[in-house]
């Protein structure tokens, strides 16, 4: 089961800022993505944890073909995916597929519940014959906890979680080995995220799916992953298994964002190390020279600005980590609440 | 024909919240168990019915617009009279038990006329609609679609024909086509009113299509449709399309009133329809000399118009309001 | 309800008595579909220096609740059905529109979750923090421009100066959420109330608000209430909380023994049903099921169609909020059992 069924190497997504409507300049390129390599395994959850602007859905887009990368490689199988087109892209597409974060905008409000999810096998129609579809349809309700019945309701007719499970069944018609999942419990409640939390963890065991788990809560994230890379302004800084990430992170980065996870108990508030970054995360269309951390990192050295630090398993570190001065730290609340 | 409408109407009905009255929020929660005490499950269109039914304004002007489409399809079936021919001798004579509206400067049965006119004013309406909605809206899917430069060349040739007057404009296609010696037959005079209005009202609708593609086509669901690997064809036609039909059918429903207002206009300058066809605006045109002595000749065939235009608008205006889900 | 008393922060002193209450009020909500009884007795109070969480899921009528204490419910279709909102034991619904409009902003001032809509975006932030010094405090231009840069500082915006003439959308998240913290404080206000302070920001973003609004409670011995759904700040910085579910408060206990031992089912599930950065790979217990839809609540208790512990009895009889133990209050057949179970 240590089979890379995805790749990305150096990905690199820019999006040019223009001026002008009729003659348009480049003015500059938004570094959405910038440099980004690791590897997803069959059958494994990868977490991909940032804050907004990151480039984390950026990321999701590119690993979806939705978007075509400025450099790099996505790599499924071996196959680069962004030199597909066509009837091979078409094919790939069964087997990678997107559950996106709000359930209110991402189902065709004037379609049936029906039509939805029996959309992909239109689409693929090789997939499954006409006159089997519409009890796929029912199984595939049932799958993700729902009432096979409301096959002919409208999206609008559903709750926020009830949506979400919809379009999660409408990923998984297609049988897909790979499920990039953006934020996908974000924007609900947090009983009803639990519910949809367990049927991704059910349905991952169930037909051995990979995950790619997109999301800014880190608690979400370690619940569900396996490994989990971590994302600043465009950069991969730190990835590593959910224990080494979580337990014993060595970028400063990983390390203020998980000492500022607010944890549900009150008893470990005065005893908490919280480590408080300042400022806010800067323009992504003129980020930091050398390490793009370095602003708010309490350990800037002159380096830190000249040298851009790579990825890789440091002294200090026993896992990769981008870093100069990786090193570990007591996280103390992520220990200590129970 | 001014664009000031268009911002009003487009409301994009986009994946909105649950329809709810308000600030939204508080009451999303309960809504699915309401619905599932429905039956029948219904679309947002299904909805805009439901509110529909329950506007008079509704019922009394679908009520007018199925009597004037009536007259429009079988004018015989409310008056036995003749539209075309009249005697001499009845020249004026006041309205009576015998005729209703009187009779006309020739002669002729104003009520027989009235009826007859429908015909040539709904038609040109619908017609010239229907082409403004199909060249407007495939033009505005296409600009608004594909964007870049399609879009900016599509815009600035709806631009050029946005910035001709609207009457000057018909008044010189007209002229050109129509003028004082022309000799058209009655079906190549209302092909070309259609055409005039039709190609100076596209760029309306092309303005309120792009708009509205503009704002659905990053929707979520849009992306969600390409993850799945659909094709530009079923994009356009399952997703974009019927998410961005409501401010057109809107429209559409508003234009044909303003369509009928607008051939009568023409007809009465002179430059539309021609007499021995019968229609509205030919009437008022022959009427205007007689207005001092006769005022029911204008009176009749003026009123139907207006009933004629109001009842449209007026239902664009309910479904507009049925359709809007900020109203709700 | 009038026995539910003050579980008070620790009791003692209470230096302005209640500066804030709600007292049983019912809120309900007029649609088209039909009457959604979106606020159904609720019943809370705070006082001067102390931090109130309401904490609900969306549709729990928490948000309403704030709404009408500010005076800013949408009429129609939230229409206020019965109970009182008391300000310094006066009645803020019986008041006139221009009393109550005096009260707002010195004596309740409220922040919300989207800062980039309730600024105006075509004024500068400067511009419309010193507006509230011209109008309510008729301060010249100059004084207010110099307040309203001094507020800015106060929530430490940098350069503060320069800041004071940019456009919100010139701001970042977290420097806008800053901004109208600056502004609702701008009048020096009793009682803040914070609508989903943090919700929009960055987790990095998120601390540094939350400190700021509790340091600055702290300053101005300010009542707060923070409305929020994430069990995480409120155990960050609450001294007592309200749980509310289908627009009853169905817990309130203090913030220590609430997280130690709840006293409600619903609380008890909410608790269960965080991820926790400490606990990787179990299932998550869930509650199951959906909130109740407002128009059709289901007779008896509210939670009964989604509760573990539901008995016969949860069916027929709502359960007041009663005082269970010392400093708390359920609104549960069941409570007592709850607090004493191991």
């Amino acid at each position: 089961m240590t089979e890379n069924i995805i790749e990305v190497r150096d990905l690199v997504k820019h999006y040019p800022v223009t001026r002008g409507i009729v003659f348009k300049k480049t003015i500059g390129q938004v570094k959405a993505v910038d440099g980004v390599s690791f590897e997803l395994k069959a059958g494994e959850t990868l977490g991909v944890v940032g804050e907004s602007g990151c480039g984390k859905s950026t990321l999701a887009r590119v690993l979806m073909n939705l978007e075509r990368p400025t450099a790099g490689q996505v790599l499924y199988k071996g196959q680069d995916i962004s030199k597909l087109s066509g009837g091979a892209l078409r094919r790939l597409r069964r087997q990678i597929q997107l559950v996106m974060q709000d359930p209110y905008t991402s189902l065709n409000p004037r379609m049936t519940v029906g039509d939805l999810i029996g959309e992909p096998f239109e689409i693929h129609p090789d997939v499954a014959p006409r006159g089997s579809r519409r009890s796929k349809v029912k199984e595939l309700l049932d799958l993700v906890g729902l009432n096979p019945e409301h096959i002919n309701r409208y999206p609008h007719q559903f709750s926020g979680g009830q949506r979400q499970r919809i379009g999660i069944a409408r990923a998984l018609a297609l049988r897909p080995e790979v499920i990039v999942c953006d934020e996908p419990v974000s924007a609900l409640d947090v009983s009803i995220q639990a519910q949809v939390m367990n049927l991704l963890e059910k349905l991952q065991a169930e037909f051995g799916l990979s995950y790619v788990f997109i999301a800014h809560d880190l608690s979400v994230v370690r619940h569900l992953s396996d490994r989990v890379a971590v994302m600043y302004l465009g950069k991969m800084v730190e990835i590593g298994t959910e224990d080494e990430i979580y337990e014993r992170p060595t970028h400063p980065y990983t390390q203020a964002l998980l000492s500022a996870v607010p944890v549900p108990d009150p008893t470990l508030r005065d005893n908490k190390a919280i480590i408080r970054l300042t400022g806010d995360v800067p323009s992504p269309v003129s980020p930091p020279s050398g390490c793009r951390f370095r602003t708010r990192c309490w350990k800037a050295q002159d380096i830190c600005a000249q040298e851009v630090p790579l990825l890789q398993i440091r002294r200090g570190s026993d896992h990769p980590s981008a870093c100069h001065f990786a090193e570990k730290r007591e996280i103390v609340a992520t220990h200590e609440a129970a | 024909m001014s664009d000031p409408t268009a911002a009003s109407i487009v409301s994009t009905p986009p994946a909105t919240m649950p329809t709810e009255a308000g600030s939204g929020a508080p009451t999303n929660a309960g809504l699915p168990e309401s619905q599932q005490k429905q039956q029948k499950p219904r679309g947002l269109l299904g909805d805009a019915w439901l509110d529909l039914r329950r506007k008079p304004l509704f019922w009394i002007s679908a009520a007018f617009i199925v009597l004037f489409l009536l007259m429009a399809a079988f004018p015989s079936l409310f008056t036995s009279g003749d539209a075309v021919n009249g005697t001499l001798s009845r020249s004026r004579v006041e309205p009576s038990a015998d005729a209703w509206f009187g009779y006309d400067v020739q002669g002729r049965d104003v009520f027989a006329r009235t009826i007859y006119g429908a015909r040539a004013s709904i038609v040109v309406a619908v017609l010239s609609t229907m082409g403004t909605l199909l060249i407007g809206g495939a033009m505005g899917i296409i600009a608004g679609y594909r964007g870049g430069w399609v879009d900016a060349l599509l815009s600035r040739i709806a631009d050029i024909f946005f910035g001709l007057p609207f009457v000057l404009g018909s008044i010189v296609i007209l002229t050109t086509f129509n003028g004082a010696g022309t000799d058209n037959g009655e079906w190549q005079i209302m092909g070309l009113v259609i055409m005039s209005l039709t190609v100076l009202s596209w760029p309306v609708t092309m303005r309120l299509m792009r708009s509205s593609v503009l704002a659905t086509k990053e929707a979520d669901y849009i992306v969600a449709a390409r993850a799945l690997g659909a094709g530009t064809g079923r994009i356009i036609l399952k997703h974009l399309l019927p998410n961005c039909l409501a401010p057109l059918l809107v429209y559409g429903t508003i234009m044909v009133g303003s369509f009928i207002g607008a051939e009568a206009t023409l007809s009465f300058l002179g430059i539309g329809l021609k007499t021995p066809v019968v229609s509205w605006g030919i009437m008022i045109s022959e009427a205007q000399n007689y207005i001092r002595v006769s005022p029911y000749l204008l009176f009749f065939p003026s009123a139907f118009l207006v009933a004629a235009v109001l009842s449209f608008v007026m239902l664009g205006e309910a479904v507009r309001e049925a359709l809007d889900p900020k109203l709700r | 309800m009038s026995e539910q008393s003050a579980p008070g922060a620790d009791g003692s002193g209470r230096p302005s008595g209640r500066l804030l209450e709600v007292d049983d009020l019912r809120v309900e909500f007029r649609t088209r579909d039909g009457v959604a009884k979106v606020i159904n007795g609720v019943t809370y109070h705070v006082d001067a220096g102390e931090t109130l969480a309401v904490l609900g899921e969306s549709g729990s009528g928490k948000s309403v609740t704030a709404q009408t204490i500010m005076g800013i419910l949408d009429t129609p279709p939230g229409f206020v059905t019965g109970g009182q909102v008391r300000f310094h034991g006066k009645d803020m619904l019986a008041m006139s529109a221009e009393q109550r409009r005096r009260i707002r902003g010195e004596g309740i001032a409220m922040i919300f979750q989207d800062s980039l809509s309730a600024l105006n975006p075509v004024f500068t932030v400067g511009f419309q923090i010193a507006e509230q010094f011209r109008i309510r405090r008729g301060m010249s231009r100059a004084d207010a421009k110099k307040r309203a840069i001094e507020m800015l500082d106060q929530v430490k915006i940098p350069n503060a100066k320069g800041r004071y003439s940019n456009y919100p959308h010139q701001f970042s998240g977290g420097m806008r959420q800053r901004a109208m913290i600056a502004m609702s404080l701008a009048l020096d206000p009793e009682v803040l109330i914070a609508d989903e302070p943090t919700t929009a920001l960055d987790v990095t973003v998120q601390a540094q608000i939350m400190d700021l609004l509790g340091e600055l409670q702290r300053e101005r011995q300010m009542g707060m209430i923070l409305i929020t759904h994430d069990l995480g700040v409120v155990a960050d910085v609450a001294d007592r909380i309200a749980v509310m579910y289908a627009g009853r408060i169905v817990e309130e206990a203090d913030v220590y023994d609430l997280y130690a031992k709840p006293a409600h089912p619903y609380t008890l599930g909410l608790l269960n049903s965080i991820p926790r950065m400490d606990e990787k790979g179990q299932e998550l217990r869930t509650i199951k099921g959906l909130p109740p839809n407002l128009m059709n609540i289901p007779p008896g208790c509210p939670f009964n169609p989604r509760c573990p512990m539901a008995q016969p009895v949860c069916r027929e009889k709502l359960p007041p909020l009663l005082q269970v133990g010392r400093s708390r209050a359920s609104a549960c057949h069941f409570a007592e059992e709850l607090v004493n179970r191991d």
